[in-house]
C-alpha cells in the first residue's frame, strides 16, 4: 500500500505541528493557497509502521553482501553517524557567525589537511555534494586554467571508454568537447591512441585509476607526460581511490586535480542514492582557482575563505559549504581509521577483490582481464554462458538477490559485454566471500539445469521481474486518487 | 584494525588460494616509484571512546542559540520520528536503487514524494532530487535554455538569494547563457512589472520568480507569470516549500502557471547542520518531462501484474546518454527525500499549514516588538511570508556581538550581499519561537542600541 492509501480525511497528528492555526490576514488574499496540497492524512504510528515496512523491502549493507561494483559499499560505522549528529552539529544555522563554530570548522579544516596529505595535492575544497559536482568543479578550473594564460584554443577533453558516464557529461557541461580514447586487450589506456588524440586543443585528460575495469593503469606516468607536453592537464576520478589509499598519491602520479567519493573511500552512507560528498583538490598551478568557501586558520581561529581572499575563484557551487555533515561523518571516519588505517583498507579491500577473483575463476566464470592483479574490483563476463544458455548477467543478477546477495553492477563498464562488476570492499569476511561463491556455485547449476527458471529471477523478492518498458512508456510519475 | 574482520589465518588461506606471498604483492602492477611513504599529517586512529570525547567537547564549544537568522535555511521543529525511520541501516546504508526488486523500499518512498512534491508545487510531475535549492535553480536554468528554442537569456531578479545567483552563474557560466538581473523596488521590496519592460520585445528563454524573495517579501507572482508567458519565456518559481501549504503553488500562478518550480528541501525536516546536506526539489509541467535532470520513478508491474516501481526516462541520463545526458547528476540526495518525506507525512496538510501560518504570525510578532523599539524600522512595505528586513539606527557588527554574548543570532546581515543595504538585519522567527523568546529578543536588542 501507498501512504495515501492509509489515510482518512481529517486524521491527524496533535503532537508534532502547533495545536492552533495562526492569523494570516495581512497576506493578501490573492497570493494565498486554495486548496490543500495532497499530503497523506495519517496518524504517527501509520507512518512510522508504513517506512520501517517500506525500508523492509530494500537491500542495504547493514542486511546484506552488497558488492555493487565502482560504488565501494563498505560498512558505515555507526558512530560516524551518531557523533555527527549530536544536537549542537545539527542546530548551527550555516550563516551563524565564525566564533560560534570554531568546534566544528575545526573538524573541517583537519579533515581538508587530512585529505592533502591523502592525496599529495596542494590544497583542498569540501564544497562538492557529489562525485560529479567534484567533476564539474575539477573540469571548470582546468577551464579557468587555461583562459587565465590566455590559452583559448583548448577546446577538448580527453575521456577513456571505460569512464563513467559523468566524466563525458561534465565535460560537455563545460563547454568542451569530449574525445574519446579506446583501451588496450589488458585494460590499459591505449596509449599510442592518447599519443594520436592530444595536441594543441587538448584541454586535459579525466583518468579513473585504478579504472573502472578493475586494473591500475601501469602507464600512468607517461601518460602523464604526454599530456602535460601537449599543454593538458591531468584530472584523476577519485571514485576507486579505495584501492590505492595510502599506497599511492595522485599527487605522486602526476595529476593537477583530483575528487574524492567521501561516500566510497571514507564510508560516509549512500543513503539510497545520496547524498554524496566530493571533496577536489588541487596541484600548485589551479589553486588560484579552487571554489569557495574553504576553512583556513589564522592566528589560531578557523574562518572562512570567501570571494575575497581568492579573486580568481571558479565561484561558488552550493548555497552553503556543500553537504556538511556529510564531511563530518568522514572526519569521524578517518580519525578512527587514523594513519595505519589507511592504507589498511586499499591492503584487504584488494585482497578480498584477488581472492574473489581466483575463487570465482575456479568456479568457471570468466574473468574479463584474466592476466592482471584485480585492484578492489573485477570484472566477470557472462558472454560464454549466454551464447551458450541464453542467461544473462542480468538473469544472474537478479537470481542472487534470490539467495540473499545484493547484484553486483551490471553493464558497466559498457566496453565489456555481458559483465558483472564486483566490489567486495574491505569490511567483508572471508566467511562472506566463501559463501557468496557458494551462491554463484549454485547459480551456475541451476544455469545449466533449469535456465528458465534463473531466467525467470527474481523469485523469493517481494515482486517479481519489473516491467521497465511498460514504465517508461505509460508515464506514471504520481499517485491518483482514483487509481 | 579499524572495520576490518580478517584474522591471521583468513589472510593466510586467501593468499594461499591466490597463490601470492603476501598482501604486497597484490600491488606489484604499481610502479615501485609512486608508492607512498609516510602518511604524515594523519593523525594515529582514535578508539571510539576517544573520538566520542572529542566530538562531544568540540559540539560544547560551539553550544546552543537562539536562532533568529533564516536567509535560505529555516529551522523548524523536526518530528523524533523523521530521523529514527530515515536513518534505518536499510535506508542508510542502501544504494541507488539500480537493482529494482531489491530496492521497492526506497523507489516507493521516492514515488510518494514525487507526488506529494508535485501536488504542494502545483505542478505536473516532480524528480527524486537535486543536491541543493541553488543547483536546483542552476538545472532549471540549464533545462528552460535546451526546451526554449531560440534564446539563451535568463532574467534574474535581485530578490532571489544571493547565493543562488552566484551559483548559477558559476555553473552556467560556460554554456553561452546570459544572466541578466533585475532590479527590485527599493520600497515594496519587490520586483515591479516596469522593471522588465526593457525586455518585453527581447528573446529571453526564462524569467525567475522568488516566491518569498530573499528579503521575505511575497512578489506579484500572477503578473510575473503572465509576462514571462506573454513574451512566450518560460517562468521559473523558486519558492519555499512550507510556505507553499499557505501560498498560492507555483502551478497556479497567473492564466497559465509557471512552468518550472524549485526550492531548497530543507525546511521540510532536516536540520539546519551547518547547511547541508540539504536537498533541492524541482517540479515541472508534463510538457517539459523529458528535459528534467536526475532521477526519476515510475509505476510499473511486475510479472504478475503486482504494483511496483522502477527507476524510469533513464535514457535522459548520464550513465545512459554520456556526453549528450541532460545533466551530469548522478548522486542526489535520496536520505534527505526519506526524511523530508516522512516530515510531510507525519504534518499531512494541516499540519504543515498550521507550521506556516504560525512561522509567519511570529515573524510578524517579531516585527512589530522590534519595530516599537525607537529608531528601529521596518525596511520594505510588501506583504512577508516568515522573514522580514528591518534597519538599526546604529553600527550592525557590534549590535549583532551583544545579543551573541546574550545567546542570540539576531539575524543576517543584508549589507554583505546588497551594499547600499546599511545597517539592515534580515529576521526571522518561526513556529520553533515561542511568545517569551520573541520578546527576549525584543529586550536584547533595545538594551543592545541603547
Amino acid at each position: 500500500m501507498l501512504i495515501f492509501e492509509h489515510a482518512r480525511p481529517g486524521r491527524r497528528n496533535y503532537s508534532q505541528a502547533p495545536i492552533t492555526t495562526a492569523s494570516t490576514t495581512d497576506i493578501p488574499e490573492n497570493l494565498l493557497r486554495k486548496n490543500k496540497p495532497l499530503l497523506p492524512e495519517v496518524s504517527e504510528m501509520d507512518t512510522v509502521r508504513h517506512y520501517t515496512r517500506l525500508s523492509q523491502k530494500n537491500f542495504s549493507i547493514d542486511t546484506e553482501f552488497y558488492p555493487l561494483g565502482s560504488c565501494t559499499m563498505k560498512y558505515n560505522p555507526r558512530a560516524c553517524n551518531s557523533l555527527a549528529m549530536l544536537p549542537q552539529y545539527l542546530s548551527r544555522h550555516p550563516l551563524a557567525p565564525e566564533d560560534t563554530g570554531q568546534g566544528y570548522l575545526a573538524c573541517m579544516y583537519e579533515l581538508q589537511e587530512i585529505l592533502k596529505d591523502v592525496t599529495g595535492m596542494a590544497e583542498i575544497t569540501l564544497a562538492p555534494m557529489a562525485g560529479a559536482q567534484g567533476e564539474l568543479i575539477g573540469v571548470m578550473m582546468i577551464r579557468a586554467y587555461h583562459k587565465s594564460r590566455g590559452d583559448f584554443e583548448r577546446t577538448e577533453i580527453i575521456v577513456p571508454d571505460a569512464a563513467h558516464g559523468t566524466n563525458p557529461a561534465t565535460a560537455v557541461m563545460c563547454g568542451f568537447k569530449v574525445v574519446e580514447i579506446p583501451t588496450d586487450k589488458e585494460g590499459n589506456v591505449d596509449l599510442n591512441a592518447l599519443k594520436a588524440a592530444v595536441g594543441p586543443k587538448t584541454a586535459g585528460l579525466m583518468l579513473t585509476n585504478p579504472s573502472t575495469l578493475g586494473v591500475f593503469e601501469e602507464n600512468v606516468t607517461e601518460m602523464s607526460r604526454v599530456v602535460h607536453e601537449a599543454g593538458g592537464l591531468l584530472y584523476y576520478d577519485g571514485a576507486n581511490l579505495n584501492a590505492v589509499l595510502g599506497k599511492v598519491k595522485p599527487g605522486d602520479m602526476g595529476f593537477d586535480v583530483i575528487h574524492i567519493n567521501l561516500h566510497k573511500t571514507f564510508s560516509t552512507p549512500h543513503g539510497g542514492g545520496g547524498p554524496g560528498s566530493a571533496p577536489v583538490g588541487v596541484g600548485k598551478r589551479l589553486l588560484p582557482f579552487l571554489p569557495v568557501p574553504s576553512v583556513t586558520l589564522e592566528d589560531g581561529k578557523y574562518r572562512w575563505v570567501t570571494e575575497q581572499d581568492r579573486p580568481q575563484t571558479i565561484g561558488r557551487l552550493s548555497a552553503h559549504m556543500g553537504n556538511a555533515g556529510v564531511l563530518l561523518r568522514a572526519y569521524i571516519y578517518v580519525r578512527l581509521l587514523g594513519r595505519d588505517g589507511m592504507h589498511r583498507i586499499a591492503e584487504f579491500a584488494t585482497l578480498n577483490a584477488n581472492y574473489l577473483m581466483v575463487e570465482l575463476r575456479k568456479l568457471g566464470f570468466e574473468i574479463a582481464y584474466p592476466t592482471r592483479r584485480a585492484s578492489h574490483e573485477f570484472i566477470v563476463t557472462m558472454k560464454g554462458i549466454k551464447d551458450k544458455t541464453g542467461v544473462t548477467a542480468m538473469n544472474l543478477a537478479k537470481r542472487l538477490l534470490d539467495k540473499g546477495y545484493h547484484a553486483p553492477t551490471t553493464y558497466f563498464p559498457i566496453l565489456v559485454p555481458e559483465c558483472l562488476l564486483i566490489e567486495p570492499a574491505e569490511t567483508e569476511s572471508k566467511q562472506t566471500l566463501d559463501a557468496f561463491v557458494t551462491a554463484m556455485k549454485e547459480i551456475l547449476t541451476e544455469i545449466a539445469e533449469q535456465p528458465d527458471m534463473v531466467k525467470n529471477a527474481p523469485h523469493t523478492m517481494p515482486l517479481r521481474k519489473l516491467d521497465d518498458v511498460k514504465a517508461a512508456r505509460e508515464l506514471d510519475l504520481f499517485w491518483k486518487p482514483d487509481a | 584494525m579499524p572495520f576490518i574482520p580478517h584474522t591471521e589465518e583468513d589472510i593466510a588461506e586467501m593468499l594461499a588460494s591466490i597463490g601470492a606471498d603476501s598482501i604486497e604483492t597484490l600491488f606489484d602492477e604499481i610502479p615501485a616509484d609512486l608508492k607512498t611513504g609516510q602518511l604524515k599529517k594523519v593523525p594515529v586512529g582514535l578508539s571510539e571512546m576517544e573520538i566520542t570525547r572529542l566530538m562531544m567537547e568540540r559540539a560544547n564549544q560551539d553550544g546552543f542559540y537562539q536562532n533568529f537568522i533564516g536567509a535560505g535555511a529555516y529551522e523548524h521543529h523536526i518530528p523524533a520520528a523523521v530521523w529514527q525511520i530515515t536513518t534505518r541501516g536499510e535506508f542508510y546504508s542502501s544504494y541507488t536503487p539500480y537493482q529494482a526488486e531489491a530496492s521497492q523500499g526506497t523507489l516507493q518512498l521516492l514515488y510518494e514524494y514525487q507526488t506529494m512534491m508535485a501536488s504542494l508545487t502545483g505542478m505536473d510531475v516532480s524528480n527524486a532530487s537535486m543536491y541543493d535549492g541553488a543547483t536546483a535553480l542552476a538545472e532549471a536554468v540549464l533545462m528552460a535554455v535546451r526546451s526554449h528554442k531560440t534564446s539563451r537569456q535568463i532574467l534574474i531578479p535581485e530578490t532571489v538569494h544571493p547565493a543562488y545567483r552566484k551559483v548559477v552563474r558559476a555553473i552556467v557560466s560556460n554554456q553561452q547563457i546570459e544572466i541578466t538581473e533585475i532590479p527590485f523596488d527599493k520600497t515594496t521590496g519587490q520586483v515591479q512589472l516596469s522593471a522588465l519592460d526593457a525586455f518585453s520585445n527581447e528573446d529571453i528563454a526564462a524569467l525567475v520568480i522568488p516566491q518569498p524573495n530573499f528579503f521575505g517579501v511575497l512578489e506579484q507572482v500572477d503578473e510575473l507569470t503572465d509576462w514571462a508567458h506573454k513574451i512566450n519565456a518560460l517562468a521559473i518559481g523558486v519558492v519555499n516549500p512550507i510556505a507553499l501549504a499557505l501560498l498560492t503553488p507555483p502551478g497556479e500562478w497567473g492564466e497559465k502557471g509557471a512552468d518550472i518550480a524549485v526550492g531548497e528541501g530543507q525546511p521540510l525536516g532536516i536540520p539546519l547542520s551547518s547547511g547541508g546536506p540539504y536537498f533541492g526539489f524541482m517540479a515541472c509541467k508534463n510538457s517539459l518531462i523529458r528535459q528534467i535532470p536526475g532521477r526519476i520513478i515510475g509505476r510499473t508491474n511486475d510479472l504478475d501484474g503486482k504494483r511496483g516501481f522502477v527507476l524510469t526516462l533513464q535514457a535522459r541520463e548520464q550513465h545512459i546518454r554520456r556526453s549528450k545526458a541532460t545533466s551530469n547528476i548522478c548522486t542526489n540526495q535520496g536520505l534527505m527525500v526519506t526524511a523530508a518525506t516522512i516530515y510531510m507525512s507525519l504534518l499531512g496538510p494541516e499540519g504543515l499549514y498550521r507550521v506556516a501560518t504560525h512561522s509567519h504570525a511570529n515573524t510578524t510578532s517579531l516585527v512589530q516588538k522590534l519595530t516599537a523599539i525607537p529608531g528601529v524600522e521596518k525596511v520594505f512595505s510588501g506583504p512577508s511570508f516568515h522573514e522580514t528586513a528591518i534597519k538599526l539606527p546604529s553600527p550592525i557588527g557590534s549590535v549583532l556581538d551583544k545579543l551573541k554574548q546574550k545567546g542570540i543570532l539576531g539575524g543576517f546581515d543584508l549589507q554583505s550581499h546588497y551594499p547600499d543595504m546599511e545597517n539592515t538585519l534580515l529576521v526571522c522567527a518561526t513556529e520553533t519561537k515561542t511568545e517569551a523568546d520573541i520578546q527576549h529578543y525584543a529586550d536584547q536588542l533595545k538594551q543592545a542600541l541603547s
